[in-house]
């Protein structure tokens, strides 16, 4: 059965990730998982005069590089499911314009990970594409010029706040084995529990991350000891502990196994508030850190709930609150036989 | 039955207590100490043009406002305002400092767009409503002001 409970999706046929990569800034350079990236630079430039087209290289960097990795060309990608933070999702349509691939452009804010890799999944699944690359990107710069002020205005930023991260990611999913396979996907509903502040924004996604998780275990009739880690998207330090107290108030404990891509991706004592945020925050930890150790083998399952506020500027001038929604993929090891 | 923490209509109470809470005492000391040593700056400046340049003291004023704004437009361009701002709050934002640095900020970030669409259109997209309220304020407080002395 394809569609378990309410809202999975199982993965009959066995769908994998063959290759990932992934392209970070300088400030995720120097955090603990600066070795893992595939590219990296030290300026937030990227080599580009502005801030969009810094972005829009960093996407297409990463998609052409997941391809290469893969010993494929572009016209053997079937298509290509992208999507960033940016209005109209500029990002992926211009870094789609040089990669003549049939493109689809999805927005679920920082669940954009996620919601892509879902969809390519299912895609492949059903034989609509053999090889599907899903893709995102965020950039620092172009995301505070977009939802916050000009990057050099002096606001002072409560401790709440995330910092966009500055990234970008790309895995390529296909039928042909791999030691990464994927298993299934929850698609989360969007949830609104009336928390306006943009400058906390992991306290506006907790419940959305809790519902999927929830519903996710319940759909596949699952315990959290079913995984060797579950982790959330960019809930940052203050969304966290929330997360796992919404879950525990329900019966669920994942306090051992819970782990939040926004706290990896920075060391403790860089300038980042409440830690990472972004399109590539769960990007550059699942298609580098993650895929890395379930290939070593040191993690057999991992559920990775990329959440996302639906963050509208306009919106929160026009005193709404902040929608939010998370979406979720079961990776797990494969042992291959040959 | 007890409705849970974290249902819907509990949910802002309940994360209050997980919310970082911002330190006002020392937010507060922070903004006095840097928002005051601006003014020193400032104090200098005008003792400055007033004791080498001959100015009056009430003329001394402009050149010292200009110079004030040269320099934080100048370090907003080197990209310390901004973290001067993250420390200090208000203190670096209510002086002439921080108008000045809405300015050249808003005016750097739209260059992309061009000069005319991009910086011309942009520059006073933080700083204009201070222009409009402060120009009402002064209209307001000026016909109060003429009221009373009729």
């Amino acid at each position: 059965m394809r569609k378990m409970g309410r809202q999975t999706w199982y993965f009959e046929n066995n769908v994998y990730i063959n290759e990932a990569a992934t392209v970070a800034g300088p400030m995720e350079k120097q955090g603990p998982l600066g070795e893992t990236y595939d590219i990296t630079y030290d300026d937030l430039h990227c080599h580009e005069d502005n801030w969009e087209k810094a972005e829009r290289r960093i996407l297409q960097q990463s998609i052409q590089t997941c391809i290469q990795k893969a010993k494929l060309q572009t016209d053997q990608i079937d298509i290509l499911l992208s999507g960033d933070l940016l209005n109209q999702n500029v990002s992926s349509n211009y870094a789609a314009r040089a990669l003549s691939i049939p493109l689809l452009t999805m927005f679920g804010a920082c669940s954009t990970s996620m919601e892509t890799l879902a969809t390519a999944s299912a895609l492949v699944d059903a034989g609509f594409a053999n090889n599907a690359v899903a893709a995102t990107s965020s950039h620092n710069a172009s995301a505070e010029r977009q939802f916050r002020y000009p990057t050099e205005y002096g606001s002072q930023k409560p401790a709440s706040a995330t910092t966009t991260i500055t990234g970008a990611g790309a895995a390529l999913v296909s039928k042909n084995p791999s030691n990464i396979g994927i298993e299934c996907a929850t698609i989360g509903k969007v949830m609104d529990y009336q928390m306006g502040d943009p400058f906390d924004m992991g306290t506006a996604m907790a419940p959305a991350a809790f519902d999927t998780i929830k519903t996710h275990l319940g759909d596949l009739g699952r315990t959290p000891n079913d995984y060797d880690l579950i982790l959330s998207g960019d809930l940052s330090s203050v969304g966290s502990p929330i997360l796992k107290d919404m879950l525990k108030e329900d019966g669920i404990n994942v306090d051992e196994i819970h782990n939040d891509c926004g706290l990896m991706v920075y060391n403790s004592d860089q300038p980042v508030f409440a830690g990472g945020s972004g399109c590539a925050c769960s990007a550059v930890v699942t298609y580098g850190h993650v895929l890395n150790e379930i290939r070593k083998g040191n993690l057999n399952k991992v559920f990775v709930v990329a959440t996302g506020a639906l963050l509208s500027p306009t919106m929160i001038q026009q005193k709404e609150t902040i929608p939010c929604i998370a979406h979720g993929v079961v990776l797990k090891r494969e042992e291959l036989t040959s | 039955m007890s409705t849970k923490k974290f249902d819907k209509q509990n949910y802002k109470n309940t994360v209050k207590t997980y919310q970082p809470k911002p330190n006002l005492l020392l937010n507060c000391v922070k903004a006095f100490v840097v928002g005051g040593l601006i003014c020193v700056l400032g104090q200098a400046l005008t003792d400055f043009y007033i004791n080498v340049f001959d100015y009056s003291e009430k003329d001394a004023a402009s050149p010292t406002a200009a110079t004030l704004i040269l320099i934080s437009a100048i370090l907003t361009g080197l990209g310390i305002y901004d973290k001067l701002a993250q420390f200090a709050g208000a203190g670096s934002a209510v002086p002439i400092t921080g108008f000045a640095n809405a300015i050249t900020s808003a005016a750097l970030e739209h260059k992309s767009e061009g000069y005319v669409l991009g910086v011309g259109g942009n520059m006073f997209k933080l700083a204009g409503s201070v222009i409009v309220f402060g120009t009402v304020s002064a209209y307001i407080v000026g016909i109060i002001r003429f009221l009373l002395t009729q």
